[in-house]
């Protein structure tokens, strides 16, 4: 359903989109040709994701949809109509942080944290697909995130020392 | 290029775009003048009405000591000529800002700056308003590098446009833009001469350093100075000569970026160091030991050296690597490199001359025993509102989590100069040190009291005050304040820092000085591939004289991140111009590191504990940047046999290189300005203020 907007001065095409974020149905109007990432940050009221270059170039905007990373600043909305979009905002489960957010805290891994996001939720993705990534395989899944702060080191041992940690949670689950 | 001409603002950013094509602009062509040669042929074609002539914005020439006399008494004299790139600070978020006018007449900006202080300065200036009516505030920062120190047009329109619309303004920079506004490291051709004695003892030393400033002053008048200025506080240098010059092209402006100004000169002298080792047949870390300098020295321009952990950073740095044995001893296309440095601990002057103090801190101790502080200084990642915390923390015995820091709000928070020059944790660290001790006194003297034991006996640790002879006797902090506001009144202090006094005595020395320098030293090992001149860095070895270390994992966290952006601007990085447009303002084309780029690095933090830094703390964020990119060019020699005097050594240098037809650097011709001779410093001669060396100001 389109509206036409109403809006003093604005007069951009609006479109009504559902999208599933962080696990809560969310409606929103948005002018079409607005990106997941425009939408997430200015209608959806989530700034967790940030813009870096909005041209698909850097991987701070990378949110997952369906678990899998995209850059939300090269995808549209309707896109993700009827598939699961997590942002930093949904990796904490009640309060509790997430293995990789709690890791990277400890490690000092985030220095201005621009960038931080992005790089838990690239992370987050592989862990998801390979428990037990080695450094390469770690360093390969967030090459395309961008760091000018940290040289990378630190962000890199935070993602190894919270796979350690889910591995065996999840042993201790199933014992 | 990459200025504003006109601004507008409106509901949305599509109708923007739409207004902004009813902007008519006409425009005068002009000569684009895209180097320093060609700004130098075209004196005609004036970019700016000031300067002592043509496009050149500012030149200095400085002999300390005579070096002719030097060069006539060395045995060997060596010369080497260099080019450094320009770069760019990169940092991940794109500058913004928003302007808002309340309903009292008020403004406020809040902004993605490292200094709101100077941003508050340009807004009550440019707008003529009182500054009282103005509150700057410093948001949660993106990255910086120093690419967010100068006041920037879009800050200044946020706020005309909010005022004229009754309506908060926002511009948030594109990616592209952020690459026009620029204010990155100089491109600077550098000739150096080193006179020296068979055995290595230096003579004199000749260093010309020519930059391309870009279309404004920014700081480039600091800029040039720095290149000129730290050659010195690292080796025994007693005749030392500086002629530099800079140059108005029309090319983004330079500005102040990692290291301002020292990463170049430093890149050239010490691979300058390892050549000229190479001629006399000395070995090149033996050579940087011998020649250190001690502590206290003075150098011949007159710049204090206090402590100095450079000959340990260096001892520790090749045990740690077996650089020795490792050193022409690695086989076909690898090799291993040294080199050293040092850096400011934070300018011994603002950027305008006042007698102020540098860091203001306030501290606010509620009944509740709740401790807040409040201190204008701007966290861009490097952790300096913690260090805040840290400090108070230490001083009253209470922990970090206990305190809320307030800073970087020109309302709220007592003037701290910015984060620029490396200076926070030495120069907030030391005005909350002092705010904290005048706190604790009456707090102290109000236990004392209670517990009958004199003050001097007093400790504070883990939200206690105890006796130290008889610890059982103590009372909790929250008591002790409870008494302490009873007795006195309402608890509060301030504390500020002012760097000493330079000794030097010469026009121009307002650059150079610092409360300390710090020190590093780094080797690195690489591989190079003869066919690609592809080069790998298979390890990076660091070692950095913090002074004292307050929190060891954001001190590695700042020397990670320098040894990682020195590789960047040595093997990639370069801000480059084509028919007057930036050839590859993009994230994907202007190459930076990834994570599959980034070899291991250890690190080894030493510690000189300077009198000077609060509990003998320097700097950390930029100096461990220098040592990193000559260890890559003297690595590179060690594995290939082939020397590349400009930065960034690309794989297209190596194998042109390695063919034989690399062309070497040369000086853009032009003349240097008459010599000041200074004369040397009069043995116990009273300290007196060196003259600024100009106001860099942010429109000049």
């Amino acid at each position: 359903m389109n509206d036409r907007s109403n809006r003093r001065g604005g007069l951009l095409e609006k479109a009504r989109i559902r999208l599933r974020v962080n696990g809560e149905e969310r409606e929103v109007l948005a002018p079409v040709h607005h990106t997941l990432l425009e939408v997430l940050r200015e209608e959806l009221g989530l700034p967790g994701t940030k813009h870096g270059c909005e041209l698909g170039e850097c991987g701070t905007c990378t949110v997952l949809v369906g678990g899998q990373p995209v850059l939300s600043c090269l995808t549209l909305p309707v896109e993700c109509e009827g598939r699961e979009v997590t942002t930093v905002e949904g990796l904490a489960a009640g309060g509790a942080l997430h293995p990789l957010q709690q890791a990277f805290a400890e490690l000092g891994s985030a220095q201005c944290g621009y960038c931080i996001p992005g790089f838990l939720l690239s992370a987050a993705a592989l862990l998801r697909e390979r428990p037990s990534p080695t450094r390469q395989e770690i360093a390969e899944a967030t090459a395309g995130n961008l760091c000018r702060c940290t040289g990378y080191l630190k962000i890199l041992e935070a993602i190894e020392l919270a796979a350690a940690r889910m591995r065996s949670r999840m042993e201790n689950a199933s014992d | 290029m990459g200025d504003p001409v006109a601004a507008v603002a409106a509901l949305d950013e599509e109708t923007a775009e739409e207004a902004l094509k009813l902007v008519e602009v006409d425009y005068e062509a002009m000569p684009a003048l895209m180097s320093i040669d060609e700004a130098l042929q075209r004196p005609d074609a004036r970019i700016h009405d000031y300067g002592p002539r043509g496009n050149v914005h500012k030149e200095v020439s400085f002999d300390f000591g005579d070096v002719e006399a030097g060069f006539a008494e060395a045995d060997h004299v060596r010369e080497d000529t260099f080019f450094f790139e320009g770069n760019t600070h990169l940092p991940m978020e794109q500058h913004a800002a928003v302007g808002s006018r309340g309903p009292d007449g008020k403004l406020t900006v809040w902004s993605s700056t490292q200094t709101p202080h100077y941003v508050h300065r340009a807004l009550a200036k440019v707008l003529e308003m009182p500054a009282a009516h103005i509150r700057v505030i410093a948001c949660p920062n993106g990255g910086g590098f120093g690419g967010k120190s100068d006041p920037f047009s879009h800050e200044i329109v946020v706020a005309k446009l909010s005022m004229k619309a009754g309506r908060p303004v926002k511009v948030t920079l594109s990616r592209e833009e952020v690459f026009y506004c620029h204010r990155g490291r100089h491109p600077v051709a550098m000739w150096v001469k080193t006179g020296l004695k068979k055995d290595g003892t230096i003579t004199a030393m000749h260093f010309r350093s020519v930059l391309d400033g870009g279309a404004y002053g920014s700081y480039g008048v600091a800029s040039l100075y720095y290149t000129g200025a730290l050659q010195t506080v690292t080796y025994r240098i007693p005749r030392y000569k500086f002629e530099g010059v800079r140059v108005f092209t029309n090319k983004p402006p330079c500005g102040p970026k990692r290291g301002h100004g020292t990463p170049q000169p430093r890149y050239a002298l010490e691979c300058h160091v390892d050549k000229f080792c190479h001629d006399l047949g000395l070995d090149p870390v033996r050579w940087r030991i011998e020649n250190a300098l001690s502590p206290g020295a003075i150098t011949a321009n007159q710049m204090q050296v206090r402590t100095i952990g450079l000959r340990e950073c260096l001892e520790r740095v090749v045990e740690r690597s077996g650089f020795s044995s490792k050193r022409g001893r690695l086989g076909a296309g690898r090799g291993v490199g040294l080199a050293a440095s040092a850096y400011i601990s934070g300018a011994g002057l603002p950027i305008y001359w006042n007698a102020m103090p540098h860091s203001g801190v306030q501290i606010k101790v509620d009944r509740g025993g709740g401790v807040a502080v409040f201190c204008g200084s701007t966290d861009i990642g490097q952790g300096s509102d913690s260090v805040l915390a840290y400090v108070v923390a230490e001083e009253l015995g209470i922990l970090p989590e206990d305190i809320r820091v307030m800073t970087a709000d020109t309302d709220l928070t007592p003037v701290d100069l910015g984060s620029y020059s490396s200076r926070v944790t030495l120069m907030t660290g030391n005005a909350a040190l002092q705010a904290a001790r005048r706190v604790r006194e009456p707090i102290f003297a109000a236990a004392a009291r209670k517990l009958g034991v004199p003050v001097d006996r007093l400790r504070a640790a883990s939200r206690r005050i105890f006796d130290a002879d008889e610890p059982s006797r103590s009372l909790s902090f929250a008591e002790a304040v409870v008494l302490a506001e009873s007795e006195f009144g309402t608890l509060g202090s301030v504390g500020s820092y002012t760097p000493p006094r330079s000794i030097a005595r010469w026009k121009g020395a307002g650059v150079g000085p610092t409360p300390t320098y710090s020190y590093s030293a780094c080797v690195v090992e690489l591989s190079a591939d003869r066919e690609t001149g592809i080069v790998r860095v298979d390890k990076v070895w660091i070692a950095h004289d913090v002074g004292r270390s307050i929190n060891p994992l954001l001190v590695i966290g700042q020397v990670e991140g320098s040894v990682y952006m020195g590789l960047g601007e040595v093997l990639m990085e370069e801000q480059a111009f084509r028919k007057g447009r930036h050839k590859i303002p993009s994230m994907l084309d202007y190459k930076s590191p990834t994570t599959l780029e980034m070899p291991p690095v250890e690190s080894i933090l030493v510690e000189t504990l300077d009198p000077e830094g609060p509990y003998g703390a320097k700097e950390c964020g930029q100096g461990p940047l220098l040592p990193v990119i000559p260890a890559v060019a003297n690595a590179l020699f060690d594995a290939l046999g082939v020397r590349i005097d400009e930065v960034p050594i690309t794989p297209e240098k190596v194998v042109a290189a390695l063919e034989g037809r690399l062309r070497g650097p040369r000086m853009p011709a032009l003349t240097y300005p008459q010599t000041v001779v200074v004369p040397p410093l009069a043995p116990g001669a009273p300290a007196a203020p060196p003259a600024p060396a100009a106001s860099p100001g942010g429109s000049r």
